[in-house]
């Protein structure tokens, strides 16, 4: 209950800051949306004015006017989409945390796809390029170690050329 | 007199540095070692210059001499000594004179080393190191002078300008000045900048000789072995200065974040993929001969891209286009980035045919194999993030239309890289050289794959039911795993060669191997901020009330308690709105107080939202006070973050610099060590052959 009056008294407050701002049309329905349901939205926006940073923790004061005109539209009963329409309409589509796919914007969500698979195309060509096929004898990592002492621990010993180039020092060195 | 002295200096190094580039080329087309060796002195100049400028420089900042407009912007008298000192990094000009001033510091270092070997490299390195400084010396001295002062015509005109505009202009001293951006004054933000800029500089060098072996056709991996340890140099302080930046936004940003996805973190983190691409990379080259075009391209890129963060940062093309055209040193930055862009890639493809690789690739799952797939991911994940910082600017270019490409489009497309970097980087220590198949891997990989799954299945019916988090543990998992693994598995072959106790083998390990495992333990200390940067991505939960005085606001698994509030006026002139709050688990136990408070600068007229946070290796508390208004002194609004794991990402951090060190650290006789191991190469290859 304590929590209600405590929003509907912020609410009033603000509303009275809006009276001039936005012609005198705010009443607030209950319930009042918190500020977790205008943060939810506010993320989702960018600040018109602020380089990169989004409206729900923007520490101007316009973009504190702008939380208070999301919590109105709340109360008024606007969903999500309509408030975000509404600020593409009046601020343009930056406000959008990406932008619409269509015209050239297409391009931001095409273009990466491609060249990347492209990139992958181009060395998937070049690797078998590079590639021929090994000679029998040289598949077996054995045959990678000089003179096949480097695995002489046994079978289960891991059969890593470098593992191999380790020891066979090391025998080297007693 | 001093601002005179000052700009006088640096006039005299742009020439010096200049000088130098001439006579550098003369000296080699003429062959006149007594020609480069003169240059390579006007090199040597030219950081005792610069560091002359810059004391005078920090004379001006820290004697309030607010007639020189630089000051007047970046300080004022409330301010302490040190952040005036800072301030010169702090805005636009100081920080150019700051970049050529490092530049010129290691290009003076890497002139200074034994040439003996590589005298044909060394009027070429001078070139290119030279030029780069006089590139960003010339736009102190003609664009953005920080020794520019302000001038009052007989109209009482202000002006700006180094020397008086009119014979009866006087000079105009301000009372004070601006004040720093209270952003930059935290200390994350004094040592950011120089940590960034110290690993931008330090890849030119690698740059420099790679430019040297196209000229001088001396294309073998030796530019590659000599820079080794620049190179890696550079990528710790990149590393350094970006996790800085997060920890920085972390802490003074209050938006309960360290990463935004904002172009300008974009334009540091790009270099540093490419930068991460060559470190593997340059492998392949000196064990295989592979790759040396690819090598070439990646650094050419690197230090395009170091100078295109550079330009997308100061020149305010990023706000606009219409800032870039109006600022005057955007178009100039254009035509230098693309100079040395279109002249380094002229080289490339004039030695195209003499960077042919030396043997060939044995097997799609070998190790270098699997290295360029690394470097096809990498490549990936910096044609988003380019594309995602260059296309709002294309936008505004072509259709007029402003569009942010924010957070999700680069969560989105760079999540699955990751995942797969990740994956790699779990399955390519278990790799070898020339020829590894899916049996010989899966026969080492199957027990960590195994084990992380258990791992993974624990903490799905013990901490979460999240497919894309559980995705990621496992992966972590894998890579910790199969990185422990590799550190037993050499450390036990080891200890049974040698006969030497396991711990005594692994030290020894580190001394034989200091890059490999070095890097392993990159790789480790990389898993450790994967868990913090998974944790907060996944699981971060936040809610914001308004409370009165003793009320409390829960989220997760904590409450916190609005217990008083005070304002007061810190020693340097801060306005302090300060809040104590209570904290309490969920049964009601009392953990301990947090001060989230507002700071407000009366000289730059602006806020900072600092948080109060309690940092635990579960998770981090992050309170912060967003609103009070004296006039309804019964009410504040705070904003609570609970961000799990996040503390990995600075533990991770830590290690990350143990692993570099380790990797980083000299050999006892490095070109001795190098002759060994090409020996026992050789007598490798001719045995397998």
């Amino acid at each position: 209950m304590n929590r209600i009056l405590r929003f509907a008294l912020y609410a009033l407050a603000f509303g009275i800051v809006l009276a001039g701002f936005w012609a005198a049309t705010a009443h607030a329905q209950s319930p009042t949306p918190t500020d977790d349901e205008v943060n939810r939205i506010a993320h989702q926006l960018y600040c018109p004015v602020c380089e990169n940073t989004p409206l729900d923790v923007c520490p101007t004061e316009a973009c504190r006017q702008w939380r208070d005109l999301i919590r109105q539209q709340l109360s008024e009963g606007w969903t999500e989409a309509q408030i975000k329409q509404y600020f593409v309409q009046q601020y343009g589509v930056r406000v959008l945390a990406e932008p619409p796919a269509s015209g050239l914007n297409w391009l931001v969500y095409v273009l990466p796809p491609l060249i990347i698979l492209a990139g992958a195309f181009l060395l998937f060509r070049a690797m078998r390029g590079w590639i021929k096929p090994p000679a029998a004898s040289a598949l077996s990592p054995l045959s990678s170690s000089p003179n096949g002492r480097g695995m002489s621990e046994g079978e289960d010993a891991p059969k890593d050329e470098y593992v191999a180039r380790l020891e066979e020092e090391l025998k080297k060195r007693k | 007199m001093f601002a005179e002295i000052g700009y006088g200096i640096i006039v005299v190094a742009f020439i010096v540095a200049l000088y130098s580039v001439g006579a550098a080329i003369y000296g080699e087309r003429t062959k006149s070692p007594a020609v480069v060796e003169s240059a390579r002195r006007a090199m040597l100049l030219l950081w005792p210059l610069i560091s002359l400028a810059a004391g005078t420089l920090i004379y001006l900042l820290i004697t309030n001499h607010f007639e020189v407009s630089f000051v007047y912007e970046v300080t004022s008298r409330e301010m302490p000594t040190y952040l005036k000192i800072t301030a010169w990094w702090g805005g636009q000009a100081g920080s150019l004179v700051f970049w050529s001033w490092l530049m010129s510091a290691f290009a003076s270092l890497v002139t200074l080393r034994k040439w003996e070997r590589d005298r044909e490299f060394l009027p070429w390195v001078i070139v290119v190191t030279a030029l780069t400084t006089a590139f960003f010396l010339s736009l102190v001295v003609f664009y953005e002078n920080p020794f520019a002062r302000f001038w009052q015509t007989t109209g009482g005109q202000i002006v700006t300008s180094m020397f008086a505009p009119s014979a009866s202009a006087v000079a105009y001293f301000p009372s004070d000045g601006n004040g720093l951006n209270p952003l930059l004054r935290h200390p994350g933000m004094i040592i950011h900048p120089p940590m960034l800029y110290l690993g931008f500089v330090s890849f030119v060098i690698p740059y420099a000789f790679a430019i040297a072996a196209l000229i001088t056709g001396r294309t073998d991996d030796r530019w590659i072995r000599i820079t080794r340890r620049w190179t890696l140099i550079a990528w710790l302080f990149l590393s350094f200065g970006l996790v800085l930046g997060g920890r920085w936004a972390y802490d003074v940003l209050g938006w309960g974040g360290f990463w935004g996805w904002d172009p300008v973190e974009i334009a540091a983190l790009m270099p540093w993929l490419t930068g991460t691409a060559f470190l593997h990379s340059v492998m392949i080259q000196e064990k295989r001969g592979l790759l040396k075009q690819w090598n070439m391209i990646l650094i050419i890129l690197t230090y395009s891209l170091v100078i295109f963060g550079t330009f997308l940062t100061r020149t305010g093309v990023l706000s606009s286009v219409h800032a870039f055209a109006q600022s005057s040193i955007g178009p100039v930055f254009f035509v230098f980035i693309g100079f040395t862009f279109i002249t380094s890639l002229a080289l490339l493809i004039y030695r195209w045919p003499d960077l042919r690789g030396e043997t060939e690739m044995k097997s799609l799952l070998s190790r270098e194999a699997l290295f360029l797939l690394n470097n096809l991911l990498f490549m990936s994940v910096l044609v988003i993030c380019f594309w995602g910082v260059v296309f709002p600017i294309v936008s505004q270019l072509f259709t007029g239309q402003t569009v942010t490409v924010g957070p999700p489009f680069y969560d989105r497309a760079t999540a699955p890289l990751f995942a797969a970097l990740m994956f790699l980087m779990g399955i390519a220590p278990l790799s070898t050289w020339k020829r590894s198949t899916v049996g010989t891997i899966g026969r080492v990989l199957w027990k960590s794959a195994a084990a992380a799954l258990v791992i993974t299945i624990i903490l799905f019916f013990t901490y979460t039911q999240n497919i894309i988090a559980l995705v990621g543990f496992y992966l972590i998992a894998l890579v910790l795993l199969v990185t422990l693994y590799e550190f037993w598995r050499a450390a036990w072959a080891r200890s049974k060669a040698a006969k030497e106790n396991v711990a005594v083998a692994l030290w020894n390990l580190f001394g034989r191997d200091r890059r490999r495992y070095g890097g392993y333990i990159i790789h480790i200390s990389m898993m450790l901020m994967a868990v913090g940067i998974l944790g907060i991505n996944a699981f971060q939960i936040q809610t914001q009330g308004t409370l009165a005085l003793n009320n409390s606001l829960t989220l997760g698994n904590y409450s916190i308690k609005y217990e008083s509030i005070a304002q007061f006026t810190a020693a340097d002139n801060r306005q302090v709105t300060r809040a104590v709050v209570n904290v309490y688990d969920k049964n009601g136990s009392y953990l301990g107080q947090l001060y989230p408070r507002i700071d407000y600068y009366p000289d730059a007229q602006q806020n900072m939202t600092i948080p109060g946070e309690r940092p635990t290796l579960q998770d981090d508390l992050y309170v912060l006070l967003v609103d009070w208004q004296p006039a309804s002194a019964n009410g504040a609004t705070f904003k609570i973050f609970v961000n799990p794991l996040i503390n990995w990402l600075w533990i991770g951090s830590l290690v990350f610099f143990v692993g570099i060190i380790i990797a980083a650290w000299p050999d006892r006789d490095p070109e001795y060590a190098s002759v060994r191991w090409r020996a026992r190469r050789a007598e490798q290859t001719s045995a397998a052959d």
